[in-house]
């Protein structure tokens, strides 16, 4: 019989890190009980992330070293998503270039959609690839926007030489409306913390790991990891403790470092657990949203051997120091600063035309002349070679994943930009191609003439007028220490 | 090779309006004001006129489409009237209209005016706008002055000009530039600056500041051609002729091609720089050019432009700039007009405006900023779109004769 369960992961965690104490300066006159959660920093993305940009990256890094034509099928979870109704994996699909023939589906509806896609995948014959990502908003002043961080995780689920053997699961359904936001709400309303702790975590999470434990035959002491992701100081415990595991192998829940990533949190500390692993080590994965998700894995010697990747740890270490508060609620509309006459410029999309280039824009797929290998951005009829002007000989060619170095470069200063100043250059590729494009979270010091830059899945423009979101490619400076 | 049009046509009129901040005054007013000053300076009558080109970067911001508003402002007798659009090139793309229709003889007289209108934007700098469905889902939507600013930091890798270095060379261009600007009372500032001024201004795309860039006018310049025989019929005696007129538009190479072009000069410029001197017969520009007005839209752009005209060694040209080369005392004046930097930036109008300069020069009519050691060649270069993607027009006149 082949192992079934987990291939690969990855994850994604914003670099801006904005420190809390920074928002409580700033609103502490007015919610002085939140002094307490005054410390420690979350993850904050920049203006042109989203759920579908922060899940592209968080795939890419669970596809590393992993033949893309593999995925059969594509699941974004997220409480998040762009679109109501305009398949947001799909978006997924196109800028992991995998094969048309691929299924894609969302799953939304509450923080457990992430853990429950995850089951449902493991309980099918399909590689399937599971991205969880969130970027909730808060209220300024809340709790939540203490508690709330941004980060996605994925998970390769399949059969054959597996990382984590999957043991089997347990999911509870009850409509136990601890929070909820309705349909075209920005915010969540929520229940006093003491009843959900009470009611909710003990009783029904509880519930959940106890039962499921037994019906998989697993004592709680053979637990070596328990990834129980309840943001609540303590509660992680005292649930192992009643379910007979040692309340030391709970993982850190990261609302330090990261915050509550929501939807993504479980699988964000999946990933995060995964990086510490050893072969043979068994892994409990649970999670909570009108009910519970109970997961076991074993790990197999297989981890060890995974190629290195960003991961968690990775992107912990990748980190921008933020206390700019004000930018933050502007970058959430949360601000509404004068952004001046240069913004109004019509950003309408028209469909035929993104349909038309979907490879160029949401790929990053450009044309390689097979007559003569001159690679070039985006692919046309006639090729760019002032040598050899062969016409008709382009094949598809993926930039993506390729290196690149800075050929020119500004910072702009004039042209609107929710971040300024606006940092863009000319950029060639390792092997062939060169792009003019928008640099992403660059400050000025790294910027210079021959910089080695790598691309990123991000928010090109947004049509406020009609709703609709446009990605492209961006470059971000190659760091010391990037995977 | 073509034959070109070396001495087929005579310039029998120019004109310019003032150009800056003009309020008071629409498009076809400002049209109508250079076409008076031209008219007057041709000595014809309006029904004399043949066919007429309109040079306008922004219509949408502007006039319209079509040439009918070029056509309504003056009531041209319902001739042909065509809107020519080349970026910042338009002006001279609207000569070039103009000078080719002369030349192939299908027009005995023939107009080009630009025309822009850029203070109802209800901002400084020109319009955003879409540059096509396809490149606005994959291209940069910079502003001016940050496209161009990219290249001073590939001029710098590729020479080992030192960042200081560089930016006060390119101040030394706008500290010229508007030393020549007080002397022209149509120039849009009249103002002198100092070196300090530039260097310590407002960052606007790194490393262009506030004074590295011009600004964006209201304005409009035009002119009238001729065949010199007819120049010489009307009475012109010491005519100004059409040596060379070359345009050369980016392929895409610049922008697409992997370890091509490496972003510190201008592809095009060369190209239409080294075919106008073949037309005009020039062989040696440095010693045989006058004076020159080049599209200093950035003062960046004017100093890879020398060497791109082929006046500066590649890599030199920040030297001859720093050393007042350029200036209008030195060896080749540069926008001893004020340039677009002082004697301002209406897009359509810029080409015609800088060959209105260069006429008035080579007739000793430029008044207290006139060039005293009798100038023959006179050079004007006007670019449109950014350093990756452009047009480069480059447009040589000068006395019958030479």
């Amino acid at each position: 019989m082949t192992d079934h369960g987990i291939l690969a992961f990855g994850a994604y965690i914003p670099k801006r890190r904005l420190q809390r104490a920074a928002i409580h300066a700033f609103n502490g006159w007015f919610a002085g009980g939140l002094r307490g959660l005054a410390k420690g920093e979350k993850a904050v993305v920049n203006w042109d992330e989203d759920a579908i940009t922060m899940g592209v990256e968080a795939a890419r890094d669970c596809l590393t070293g992993i033949d893309r034509n593999r995925v059969e099928r594509v699941t974004l979870a997220s409480t998040t998503l762009p679109f109501a109704d305009r398949l947001n994996s799909g978006i997924v699909k196109e800028a992991l270039t995998l094969a048309d023939a691929t299924a894609a589906n969302d799953a939304a509806g509450s923080l457990r959609a992430g853990t429950s896609a995850l089951m449902q995948a493991l309980d099918g014959q399909v590689t399937q690839l599971v991205i969880a990502s969130d970027n909730r908003k808060a209220k300024p002043a809340s709790e939540a926007e203490m508690s709330f961080g941004d980060a996605a995780g994925a998970v390769l689920v399949g059969q054959g030489d597996v990382i984590a053997r999957y043991l089997g699961g347990h999911s509870l359904t009850i409509d136990f409306v601890d929070h909820f936001r309705s349909s075209g709400v920005d915010f969540d309303y929520a229940w006093e913390s003491r009843w959900i702790r009470d009611e909710g975590y003990a009783a029904i999470l509880g519930k959940a790991l106890k039962d499921g434990l037994t019906n998989l035959g697993i004592e709680g002491g053979a637990i070596d990891h328990a990834v129980i992701a309840v943001p609540v100081k303590g509660v992680p415990e005292q649930l192992a403790k009643k379910a007979g595991i040692r309340p030391d192998v709970c993982a850190d829940p990261l609302m330090a470092v990261i915050g509550d990533s929501g939807t993504a949190h479980p699988i964000l500390m999946l990933a995060a657990c995964l990086e510490q692993a050893k072969p043979g080590e068994k892994i409990l994965l649970a999670s909570f949203g009108q009910g519970a998700d109970v997961l076991v894995f074993e790990a197999t010697d297989a981890l060890a051997k995974l190629p290195s990747r960003w991961g968690v740890a990775g992107h912990l270490a990748f980190r921008q120091d933020d206390r700019n508060y004000g930018r933050y609620l502007f970058h959430r509309h949360l601000l509404p600063l004068e952004k001046g006459i240069r913004a109004e410029m019509d950003q309408k999309q028209p469909g035929t035309t993104l349909f038309r280039q979907r490879k160029a824009v949401l790929g990053l797929v450009g044309g390689r002349c097979t007559k003569t290998g001159t690679v070039q951005f985006p692919k046309t009829e006639i090729s760019v070679n002032p040598n050899d002007r062969a016409q008709g000989a382009q094949e598809d060619y993926p930039l993506a994943e390729r290196r690149a170095s800075v050929i020119a470069f500004t910072a702009d200063n004039l042209t609107f930009s929710p971040d300024p100043p606006s940092f863009y250059g000319t950029i060639d590729f390792e092997g062939g191609g060169r792009l003019v494009t928008e640099f992403a979270d660059v400050m000025a010091e790294e910027i210079e003439v021959g910089v080695e830059m790598r691309m990123v899945f991000r928010i090109k423009a947004i049509d406020d007028l009609r709703g609709f979101i446009k990605y492209f490619w961006k470059a971000v400076p190659v760091s010391k220490g990037d995977a | 090779m073509p034959r070109g049009i070396k001495d087929k046509v005579a310039i029998l009129g120019m004109g310019c309006s003032k150009f800056g901040e003009r309020w008071d005054k629409d498009a076809d007013q400002l049209m109508l004001e250079a076409f008076d000053e031209a008219l007057t300076d041709a000595g014809i009558e309006t029904s004399q006129i043949d066919a007429a080109w309109l040079g306008v970067g922004f219509d949408a911001q502007n006039i319209g489409p079509s040439g009918i508003p070029l056509s309504m402002a003056l009531r041209l007798p319902n001739i042909g009237v065509t809107k020519v659009e080349n970026y910042c090139a338009s002006g001279t793309e609207s000569f070039r209209g103009a000078v080719y229709a002369v030349a192939s003889g299908a027009c005995d007289i023939a107009l080009a005016l630009g025309v822009e209108k850029l203070k109802d934007t209800g901002y400084g700098g020109l319009p955003v706008r879409s540059r096509g469905t396809t490149f606005d889902m994959i291209g940069v939507t910079g502003s001016a002055p940050g496209s161009f600013a990219q290249i001073a930091s590939a001029y710098r890798a590729k020479h080992g000009v030192s960042r200081d270095d560089l930016k006060r060379a390119i101040a030394h261009v706008s500290v010229k530039s508007h030393a020549n600007g007080v002397k022209n009372p149509k120039a849009h500032l009249q103002k002198a600056i100092d070196i300090d001024t530039v260097l310590n201004a407002p960052m606007i795309a790194d490393p262009l500041g506030l004074y590295d860039c011009c600004g964006v006018s209201d304005g409009a310049a035009c002119a009238i051609v001729t065949t010199p025989e007819i120049a010489k019929a009307l009475g012109k005696q010491d005519h100004v002729t059409i040596k060379a007129l070359q345009i050369s538009a980016s392929n895409g190479w610049e922008m697409q091609q992997g370890g091509g072009w490496d972003g510190s000069y201008f592809h095009t410029t060369r190209i239409a720089a080294a075919k106008a001197y073949e037309e005009a017969g020039i062989s040696k520009p440095r010693e045989q050019i006058s004076l020159m007005e080049v599209h200093d839209c950035f003062s960046i752009t004017e100093l890879v432009t020398m060497e791109d005209l082929y006046i500066s060694k590649e890599g030199e040209g920040w030297k001859d700039v720093r050393d007042g080369f350029f200036d209008a005392d030195g060896g080749i004046p540069c926008q001893i007009d004020g340039g677009l930097k002082c004697f301002g930036h209406p897009i359509g109008a810029s080409g015609l405006r800088m060959i209105y300069e260069n006429y008035l020069q080579l007739l000793g009519r430029a008044g207290a900023r006139q060039r005293q050691d009798n100038p023959v060649f006179a050079l004007s270069h006007n670019l449109g779109g950014q350093p990756v993607q452009n047009v480069s027009a480059v447009a040589i006149i000068g006395l019958q004769g030479a």
